[in-house]
């Protein structure tokens, strides 16, 4: 971006939205005045508008929290909006929108910046542009169909978006599950943690001005699609964790396949090391950039690689362990200063981790049943319709009908590679979720971005952007 | 104020890497049911107690399960506000469950607590309809900003509004 000190209407920047106009077409708004009588108006007329507005404009509630004093004060302590440094007039400041269509917000993510310069003073992240209605959606599904839904949220892991929904329904049918499901889930849910840590630091590479990186990060992850597609029959969106096991037993073979991609990913990870980890450039750019402190970590719910890179040894995995997370080895990562390279060296040796877990996971991969045997989850095998009637029914009765859940509601998380995945469940005893919450870890997480950016340059809000590692799909829902 | 715990805490099952099955809820679940005009006093005092991380919020419309097994001396209202905490240093996780009627559906805010929940209010608030009193950007964050109604209530039609989008002529 080029100089931008003069007023906003000079610097010829396309994006450049000076002066936002009033949030809907209400005429009696008057710009000049900006009172709140005509502003209160507005907000019941259009149930709140979404807009960064001119700094003049702004309450004091809404400058407190852009301002990043977002964090929890000692009893008694008032803020007063005074305090804040807020001498910029409007005349030297500008708002600009980022996105929602830009290649570096990872997707429609919108964000307002309002820039002296090149320094940031106050962002607004923006969403909703996918907002598909998802757990609406699920409210119409049965069980059966519900990993279909969920498995489309994030993207980059929906693996875990399965794993999550089928662990909160079993957790409320109350059903013990055989240890191979159980290892087969872990075996599955770790290698997308390796694949979607790849994909992070292609696309992270790419901000970086480094598309060697994004070549090579996608390299790697299209290795372990590959064994996704073998596996599941889709790269993507694989419906392969359901409630009751999984959707088939792995390929014959996979213990070959799956040391392939832990010999060839693990080399190539210092092959990283040497473009990017030891980089003059590269840690330039990204030491010291979009800091965290432990304290905001925490006040604003951060999870995942933004709360370990802080300090804060807290993993899903070990402190609360699902699945058989308890029964394998592994270190949780953390950081030191909480800005952009720790994130980046979080997630790089985590890939390190998990093809650590992998490695133990083909070791002890027990034999038995895929799901569980209970005939009102689990649809008959294939051969034993044709011989039995009553296989026939139940597998009629699945997937038409579904299986009833108790009533009944639980809050089951797990460690994503994005954070803490969520799904709160209500079940009125139908087949069909009465409620379904998830708890999107890069929603939460995105909250951070207005305080990591603050102060910062434009190019670093980039990388800022970035290194919270948003999946919009997820965003939104 | 009513507390109950439900779920299992066999999870201490032995820890071998054979065929033995286990169930699964890692810890039981422990759900507070604090009433409107507690909520903010109970939620602050979990705080207090070590809960570092608001991990949750997220509301429920209970319009058409009105008869849901609650314990006693809690009446049912139509809206339910779930917030579940978390605390790292004790490793135990909290729900806390808020009635809130149809009539006057406004909860304060837990923003002045836990900033964290900035996001999830206005979600809830977006897609429910609940209203967080003394948030500071009480604003819809999902949907449009001229969109009409809460789609996850239970009386919001699912297919009865086509795709609509900011401008184009609508059925209303």
């Amino acid at each position: 971006m080029t100089d931008t000190t003069d007023t906003g209407a000079a610097d010829g920047v396309p994006h450049t939205d000076t002066v936002l106009p009033a949030p809907v077409s209400g005429a009696t708004y008057d710009e000049a005045t900006g009172t709140g009588t005509e502003r209160g108006l507005i907000i019941e007329t259009s149930e709140g508008a979404q807009e960064l507005f001119p700094r003049k404009e702004t309450e004091a509630d809404e400058l407190r929290r852009e301002a990043g004093a977002v964090l929890r004060l000692p009893e008694g302590v008032v803020i007063n909006a005074d305090d804040i440094d807020i001498e910029q007039s409007d005349d030297e400041t500008m708002i600009i929108n980022m996105g929602p269509q830009h290649p570096s917000t990872h997707g429609v993510l919108r964000l307002m910046i309002e820039l002296d310069g090149e320094t940031v003073l106050r962002t607004k992240p923006v969403i909703g542009y996918l907002h598909t209605g998802m757990e609406k959606t699920a409210e119409e599904l049965t069980y059966v169909q519900g990993s279909t839904n969920v498995t489309r949220m994030d993207y980059l892991s929906p693996l875990h978006n399965e794993l999550v929904l089928s662990l909160a329904v079993e957790a409320l049918l109350g059903i013990e599950m055989p240890a191979r499901s159980d290892w087969i889930r872990m075996l599955m849910v770790e290698l997308n943690r390796v694949s979607s840590h790849l994909m992070w630091m292609a696309t992270n590479g790419m901000d970086h001005a480094s598309t060697s990186m994004m070549i090579y990060g996608f390299r790697e992850r299209e290795m372990v699609l590959a064994f996704f597609e073998k596996t599941t029959g889709l790269r993507m969106n694989h419906n392969f964790i359901r409630p009751g096991g999984t959707a088939a037993d792995l390929p014959d073979g996979w213990e070959d396949d799956v040391t392939v991609i832990c010999d060839t990913v693990l080399p190539r990870l210092d092959e990283y090391d040497e473009l990017l980890t030891g980089q003059p450039l590269f840690r330039q750019r990204s030491e010291g950039v979009g800091n965290l402190s432990a304290e905001e970590a925490l006040a604003l719910s951060l999870t995942g690689p933004l709360l370990r890179s802080t300090g804060i040894p807290w993993d899903l995995r070990r402190a609360m362990p699902y699945l058989r997370y308890d029964e394998v080895e592994f270190d949780v990562i953390v950081g030191t200063f909480g800005d952009n390279f720790d994130r980046y060296s979080i997630r790089l040796n985590e890939i390190r981790e998990s093809i650590r877990i992998i490695r133990q996971i083909v070791e002890k991969m027990p034999a038995g049943d895929y799901r569980v045997q209970d005939k009102k989850v689990t649809p008959p095998p294939r051969g034993r319709i044709d011989e039995s009637m009553e296989a026939l029914i139940h597998h009629f009765k699945v997937f038409t009908e579904g299986f009833r859940v108790p009533e009944g509601e639980v809050y089951v998380a797990t460690e994503s590679p994005r954070g803490e995945l969520g799904c709160y469940l209500v079940s009125d005893g139908s087949p069909k979720p009465f409620r379904m919450h998830i708890r999107g870890p890069s929603f939460v997480n995105l909250q951070a971005l207005p305080l990591m950016m603050r102060g910062g340059l434009l190019a670093d809000a980039v990388v800022a952007c970035s290194s919270v590692d948003p999946v919009m799909g997820e965003v939104d829902r | 104020m009513t507390t109950a715990t439900d779920g299992d805490t066999t999870s201490d099952a032995p820890a071998s890497g054979g065929n033995a099955t286990r169930r699964r809820l890692d810890a039981a679940q422990e759900v507070l049911f604090p009433t409107r005009e507690q909520y903010v006093e109970v939620v602050a005092g979990l705080r207090d107690e070590g809960f570092e991380m608001c991990a949750d919020l997220c509301a429920v419309d209970y319009l058409t399960h009105p008869g849901r097994s609650l314990p006693d001396g809690v009446a049912p209202e139509r809206f339910e506000v779930v917030v579940n905490l978390l605390s790292l240093s004790q490793v135990r996780r909290v729900r806390v469950r808020v009635q809130v009627p149809a009539t006057d559906a406004v909860l304060p805010t837990l923003f002045d607590l836990y900033p964290g929940t900035e996001a999830m209010e206005r979600e809830a608030y977006d897609l429910l309809g609940v209203v967080f009193t003394g948030h500071p950007d009480m604003t819809r964050i999902l949907l449009p900003e001229d969109w009409e109604g809460h789609p996850l209530r239970k009386d919001y039609g699912v297919g009865r509004v086509p795709v609509q989008f900011k401008g184009a002529p609508g059925p209303r």
